[in-house]
């Protein structure tokens, strides 16, 4: 049983730093901004998680203590990964793309972020 | 066994910052740099947590916790003051 938990959780280690790697490595190697959001906001973000996993199997199997703190920062950063891509995109989009550029958005307010918010129907 | 992991893994995630580093100085543009710094702290966060496993004590979760916080709130705040020139409109 433990020789088993050890290789369990050493299995889990080495995916996620290699994951986390290459999602560093990615960061360097893709071409332009949008490219280079794929990698570190999945790749990285999967490395951790990995880590996370590990880390719970660890305190349980190894341990013999349950502990909770590890799936609270996966949530969160499984949560906020998205909500930053989606910022970083939005601030290199608003500096180097220009808005006749885009696919047309099919309602009347343009694409969000190059003009003020709408105002709110009362 | 877990020893031998732990090591690799360490040494994955310092080579990833390093690479981070490297982007964040060179980076053309500053959505690059943003990108780079998220990332930064996200290594960060394992490198926390991988000690956290090689002391076999639960209170760097806390930290690596406090960290991710920190670590959001930054580049949104960043980001918001690209985008607007301004954090808190």
């Amino acid at each position: 049983m433990s020789i088993l938990a050890e290789i369990l959780i050493a299995l889990f280690l080495v995916i996620s730093g290699i994951f986390g790697l290459v999602g560093s490595f990615g960061l360097v190697k893709l071409r332009n901004t949008m490219q280079k959001l794929h990698a570190p906001t999945k790749a990285a973000t999967l490395g951790v998680g990995g880590v996370l996993i590990a880390s719970m199997l660890n305190f349980l199997l190894v341990k013999n203590s349950l502990s909770f703190h590890e799936l609270m920062i996966t949530l969160f950063l499984f949560l906020t990964a998205p909500v930053s891509a989606s910022f970083i995109a939005k601030a290199y989009m608003l500096d180097s793309v220009d808005q006749n550029e885009l696919p047309p958005t099919g309602r009347d307010v343009r694409w969000a972020g190059y003009d003020d918010a709408p105002e709110e129907p009362d | 066994m877990i020893t031998v992991a732990l090591i690799f893994a360490t040494g994955c995630f310092t080579l990833a910052l390093l690479m981070n580093l490297y982007v964040m100085a060179t980076g053309p543009h500053t959505a690059d740099r943003i990108l780079a710094l998220d990332t930064m702290v996200i290594n960060a966060i394992a490198l926390v947590v991988l000690y956290g496993i090689w002391k076999g004590t639960p209170i760097y979760f806390e930290v690596s916790l406090l960290i991710a916080m920190v670590g959001f709130v930054s580049t949104v705040a960043y980001c918001r003051f690209i985008l607007r020139g301004n954090i808190i409109e």
